[in-house]
């Protein structure tokens, strides 16, 4: 990986460039411009979401019909003793049941379709915007927490478009058919047994904020002791190293105890809910039957036992919607905050963009200028200053200097990942900014430090920068590298799935593997940073040879840390402290016996080894072959 | 039945608990399937016979009934839920305790990811199937029977003609919870798709950007996004169908009771309040049956869960203490490997007829080439490995013969990786030492040259590190893992020599902490540098699990062999990483 910016240290990235994952953020009121946001992403399915509406309506009305069908039975035909009329209400009710089972599946489906459409869109639409953002935004983001964005973010917002809305107005609508129907058939009696709903509305604020305390302190100790677990399992080796088996036990136990604690006290809440909520359900219908009651001795003829058991169906039908729409409530409060969260990235600007007229760069011959060029990460902070650069088509440039010079900084402005505050860069004459990003980067082969390959298969993974590079150019590449050999030994060649499911590679064939990625991209100018990690000589050996036919025939800037590279270049810029302070050859550079003599020693001379080196690299490779 | 039996252990300190719960489930669902009577009672007696007076102690009595059934419903679940909390936390204890005695070997062998998400979700679903599923399951299989009994009671015709829906809804919702199972299971094979394809191209997007490879990365989300969503429509869809259509069930069980009830009804067969209760009832059965769908299929994933952690638990350390091993004291650090022969599977000769002796305080540098053995030589040490054949003595007792804690607290270990725990500083300096003093943590923290960059961060040595705090560099985790093995003060020393490259300064920094670590103990220390070799006061060089030259630098200089070969590739290759500056 390129380097991060080194400003402010390592221990300074924080959730960045993210303001919503500052810790101790509170909840506050939504922008409305995220509604705005998110509508825009239902408003291609308006047709559908009207059709799952009128679904929605029916099944309402239509799963209404079974009471009031029970109370026509009961007194117009049970109580008159007419057969042939309760046949015919009979085949009513299954001829409702019928059509409620089909319009509610409809209703269902067509929501979640759109549902689970639409968020397949923000999905797409978050991952696309992910591949323009600026390298500023990944350098201040954690990636973890970008992820959590397109992974459970989208899927709070799923919960709330699929089955959130649906119950939410499936739910409404009936709540207040219901209310309809039932003041219909009576008023008072209606009346009355609404005194519940404020009863039911003091139940429900009372758990609400309990039962979220609650059951966030389940979920956050049930995290602590995962966390700790988690620990102590990639820890153990120290652990018994350092046998601390006993003291981690009593630390464990007490997590392992505080979310015991956790989880018995959110019971002792959670479990009194549902009871509530029924005891206010058996009172609804204790006073419909005592006021229904009163009502038939005090003469009303307007009230029958038919209607008073109707009433009692409906007010349990009455509950189950208030019971859900209490839950789709906190569903839409966690959607709310991950639509903002959502937004909150599709809002980052990218910093590099393609200027509106940018040219689309042709085969380029590489010669590469830096003319002035100034820039840092953060605004006020220059890390590099006034640097001036030359390669001309086909040279090797190294940049060596102290780490935090400034060297990786350069080839990232090189490779456009970032724009420079002032300067310019040119290639072949041309500024980089009047070109397009695509038609730069496309020519440029970039083999980073730390070597990332992706899952997938090795041959794959080497063209992966040139998708329609043929087998045979594949592994022309490899071989040119000295990758083809030891990639053949593998139990399926270049078919070789590696990454998590596949093998591992050692760190020195992933190096090996990358630069046959960019060699089979044929760029005109390569970008090189050197890996530093230690690997065991014979593949070092092999490396070396590698850069060596990676860097024939092209212009290359290379971040060096092998001497061998260095010999090999054709100018050397020595970097320090974000200015170029000295220029040349290997040779007039150590005759000069400045800054670049001196890191020399510092580095290569250790203990006489640049001298035995000489005569050390003739005898090994000998050895070697 | 024998994964449940082996669960009884834990069960049992709680009996007197779960017993109260079970009473309390009983005495609910009898509370619950009175309600209907009393309704039944109150229209037939009150509103058909016109009994007025006895209208406001019937509605009282529903009131009365469901304040009960609250009350008992409230108290097994928490009883249950007492019960079950502190059977999982002896279990979870339990697997923590077995999981830090289980040796190297079983660790080499698992994938630690997956050992954790398997532990943390089994133990998970259990906690759940124990308490809600246990207490729930009985309760709607009581309903259910009490509500049938209850039907056959007032009416046996119109009971067994309204039930008639009940066997196809049964086998509905357990058929549904089977398909569902494993359509949700796919959703979640996708989900870890999803997740992966993202996971992966944030961590390349440098690679991406690089190879201007955007566009066929965004080809390649679509294509796992849109599998995305076809998996998870299949399950709704399956869902949405066979919610549906139990409902559907339901309500035929409802126009049975209007219609055949109706009928018996004016046929004078029953009372309307009978038919009214009938009604409720029926009402009444749907959700429990539908719930035990859900418990069925949540107490199978137990179950597989529970089989999962009892065979995780049967797995035995390999490196066990023997009965009756002794506490050894501070030892004096003479260590000899007696012919020692040890293989990871068996079959492969990682060590093959090691013989080695170490005096008290001698500096042994390791050297060989990647595979060598070098590794799993001073790793028989601390027994985190035990030989097939031969014997480790130190001060001439074998290892084996001494208590495991004794033993380790005797060996210092830096590896090449060094890990540090999420939490303070101090506490990872003090690892080994808990009760160490705040004076020694510092004493080690300035021998290993980190004291003064601890002292700059603004908490100090409370500074948390790791995931939820302040990232610490190669060069800075290598000097508090040094000084985390200073503190421990031991006589023996085994050192991985970190390999990753770090600026001069560091490099030097680092050199000065280990120079204070090794001085005045039995160091063995796996090389990748010249300089700690050529300071060495014993050379033993390895190829292929036998050591093949062994000597002092000077001496072994002076010979044709191994040793000399990997010095001057060393020197030729090696030349530009020791620190690596340029």
């Amino acid at each position: 990986m390129i380097h991060g910016p080194r400003y402010g240290g390592r221990g300074s990235r924080g959730p960045g460039g993210l303001a919503l994952d500052a810790p101790g953020i509170r909840l506050r009121e939504v922008d409305p411009r995220v509604y705005r946001q998110v509508l825009a992403f239902v408003r291609p399915y308006t047709g559908r979401l009207l059709l799952a509406t009128f679904l929605m309506a029916v099944t309402a009305l239509v799963s209404l019909a079974g009471p009031y069908l029970t109370k026509v039975a009961i007194d117009e035909f049970v109580a008159r003793g007419d057969a042939s009329g309760l046949n015919l209400v009979a085949a009513a009710f299954f001829a409702t049941a019928v059509l409620n089972w089909l319009s509610s599946y409809g209703q269902t489906w067509v929501v979640s379709w759109v549902g689970q459409t639409v968020v397949c869109d923000v999905r797409s639409a978050l991952f696309r915007h992910l591949q323009r953002l600026s390298f500023r935004f990944y350098d201040t983001t954690a990636t973890g927490r970008i992820l959590t964005r397109l992974t459970s973010d989208v899927d709070a917002l799923n919960q709330l478009v699929s089955s959130g809305l649906v119950t939410l107005v499936a739910d409404t609508l009936l709540l207040v058919a219901i209310m309809v129907t039932m003041l219909k058939m009576h008023v008072r009696l209606a009346l009355v047994s609404f005194l519940t709903i404020p009863l039911i509305w003091a139940v429900l604020r009372f758990f609400q904020r309990r039962v979220r305390d609650a059951f966030r302190e389940v979920r956050r100790t049930t995290a602590d002791m995962n966390a700790s677990l988690e620990e102590s399992i990639s820890g153990v080796r120290i652990t018994q190293a350092f046998a601390r088996e006993e003291r981690n036990q009593e630390a464990f136990d007490s997590i392992n105890e505080a979310n015991r604690q956790a989880n018995v006290h959110a019971t002792a809440i959670w479990a009194m809910f549902f009871p509530a909520i029924d005891v206010v359900s058996a009172l609804g219908v204790t006073l419909v039957l005592w006021y229904g009651g009163r009502l038939i001795l005090g003469g009303d003829t307007g009230v029958t036992v038919g209607q008073v058991t109707a009433f009692i169906l409906y007010l349990n039908r009455f509950f189950q919607p208030i019971r859900d729409l209490s839950q789709v409530y906190n569903l839409l409060q966690s959607a709310a905050v991950a639509a903002e969260r959502i937004v909150e990235v599709l809002d980052q600007q990218p910093e590099v963009e393609d200027r509106p007229g940018a040219v689309a760069l042709g085969r380029v011959r590489g010669e590469i200028r830096f003319e002035n060029v100034t820039f840092g990460y953060k605004p006020g902070q220059p890390v590099v200053r006034d640097i001036n650069l030359k390669a001309l088509p086909g040279e090797t440039v190294a940049l060596v200097g102290h780490t935090g010079a400034g060297k990786s900084t350069l080839i990232q402005l090189l490779a456009r990942f970032y724009d420079p505050w002032e300067g310019r860069i040119l290639v072949d004459g041309r500024d980089l900014r009047e070109v397009t990003q695509h038609s730069w980067r496309s020519q440029l082969g970039i083999v980073l430090q730390d070597t990332f390959l992706f899952s997938g298969t090795i041959r794959d993974n080497i063209r992966f920068g040139n998708p329609r590079a043929s087998d045979e150019e594949v592994e022309a590449a490899a071989r040119a590298v000295g990758a083809d050999a030891f990639i053949r030994a593998l139990p399926r060649g270049y078919d070789t799935e590696i990454g998590e499911r596949g093998v591992t590679l050692s760190v020195g064939q992933r190096q090996l593997i990358a630069f046959a990625r960019a060699l089979c991209a044929d760029p005109a100018v390569l970008i090189l940073d050197e890996a530093t990690a230690n690997i065991d000589t014979y593949t070092e050996t092999q490396i070396q040879e590698a850069t060596r036919r990676l860097l024939q025939g092209r212009t290359a800037f290379v971040i060096a840390h092998r001497l061998s590279t260095i010999r090999q270049a054709d100018r050397i810029y020595v970097i320090d402290n974000g200015r170029v302070v000295e220029e040349g050859t290997h040779e007039s550079l150590l005759a000069r016996n400045g800054r670049y003599a001196e890191l020399y020693r510092s580095q290569f001379a250790g203990s006489d080894a640049a001298v035995a080196g000489e005569s050390a690299e003739t005898a090994s490779r000998t050895a070697l072959e | 039945m024998s994964v449940l039996r082996r669960l009884w252990p834990y069960y049992r300190p709680g009996w007197p608990m779960a017993l109260l719960s079970l009473l309390l489930v009983l005495l609910g669902v009898c509370l619950g399937l009175m309600q209907p009577q009393i309704i039944r009672w109150v229209v037939d007696l009150v509103l058909q016979q016109g009994a007025w007076d006895w209208l406001l102690p019937g509605a009282a009595a529903v009131v009365l009934a469901a304040v009960l059934q609250g009350a008992c419903r409230y108290g097994q679940r928490y009883t249950m839920e007492l019960v079950a909390q502190q059977v999982i936390y002896a279990l979870r204890s339990e697997l923590y305790r077995h999981l830090q005695s289980l040796s190297f070997r079983f660790y080499d062998r698992v994938q630690t990811g997956e050992l954790i998400s398997r532990v943390t979700a089994d133990v998970d679903t259990l906690r759940q199937a124990a308490s809600v599923g246990m207490v729930n399951g009985l309760m709607n299989l009581l309903t259910i029977g009490g509500i049938v009994v209850a039907m056959l009671l007032m009416d046996w015709r119109l009971a067994l003609v309204s039930l008639l829906f009940l066997p196809p809804m049964v086998m509905a919702v357990f058929y549904y919870a089977t398909r569902s199972r494993a359509t949700w299971s796919q959703v979640q094979q996708e989900t870890a798709r999803l997740t992966a394809a993202v996971q992966e191209n944030l961590a390349g997007v440098r690679v991406v950007r690089a190879f201007a490879q955007e566009e066929a990365q965004v080809e390649r989300f679509e294509q796992v996004n849109r599998a995305f969503r076809e998996a998870n429509l299949r399950a709704v869809r399956l869902n949405s169908f066979w919610t549906t259509t139990i409902n559907f069930l339901a309500a035929l069980g409802s126009v049975i009771v209007l219609w055949y009830g109706g009928h018996r009804a004016i046929e004078g067969a029953i009372s309307l309040g009978t038919l009214v209760a009938f009604n409720t009832y029926l009402a009444n059965l749907i959700h429990p049956v539908r719930m035990m769908g859900w418990i069925t299929s949540m107490m199978a994933r137990a179950r597989a869960g529970l089989q999962r952690i009892f065979e995780l638990l049967d797995t035995r350390p390999e490196v066990q203490e023997k009965p009756g091993a002794v506490a050894v004291g501070r030892l004096s650090g003479h260590v000899v490997l007696e012919d020692v022969s040890f293989s990871y599977d068996g079959v492969h000769k990682v060590l093959d007829h090691v013989s080695l002796e170490i005096l008290p305080g001698q500096r042994v540098a390791i050297l060989g080439l990647t595979g060598s053995g070098k590794s799993s030589l001073v790793q028989l040490l601390p027994r985190f490995y035990d030989p097939d054949a031969g014997r480790v003595l130190i001060d001439g007792m074998d290892v084996r013969d001494m208590t495991l804690e004794s033993l380790r607290r005797n060996i210092a270990v830096v590896p090449q990786e060094p890990f540090l725990f999420s939490t303070t500083l101090r506490e990872n300096i003090a690892y080994g030492r808990p009760d160490a003093t705040m004076a020694e943590v510092v004493a080690a923290a300035k021998a290993a040259q980190i004291h003064e960059f601890i002292e700059s961060l603004p908490d100090g040595y409370e500074t948390v590190v790791g995931e939820r705090g302040v990232d610490l560099s190669g060069g800075q985790k290598q000097r508090v893992a040094i000084a985390r093995a200073l503190l421990m003060d031991s006589p023996i020393l085994i050192l991985d020599e970190f390999t990753s490259a770090v600026d001069v300064q560091t490099e030097a920094a680092i050199r000065r902490a280990l120079q204070r670590l090794m001085a005045g103990r039995t160091c063995l220390i796996i090389a990748s540098r010249l300089s700690t070799v050529q300071e060495a006061d014993l050379v033993v060089v390895m190829d292929r699990g036998r050591i093949v030259q062994q000597g002092t630098p000077a001496e072994l200089s002076r010979q044709e062999g191994l040793y000399r070969e990997i010095c001057r590739l060393q020197l030729q290759t090696g030349a530009g990483k020791e620190g690596a500056v340029i």
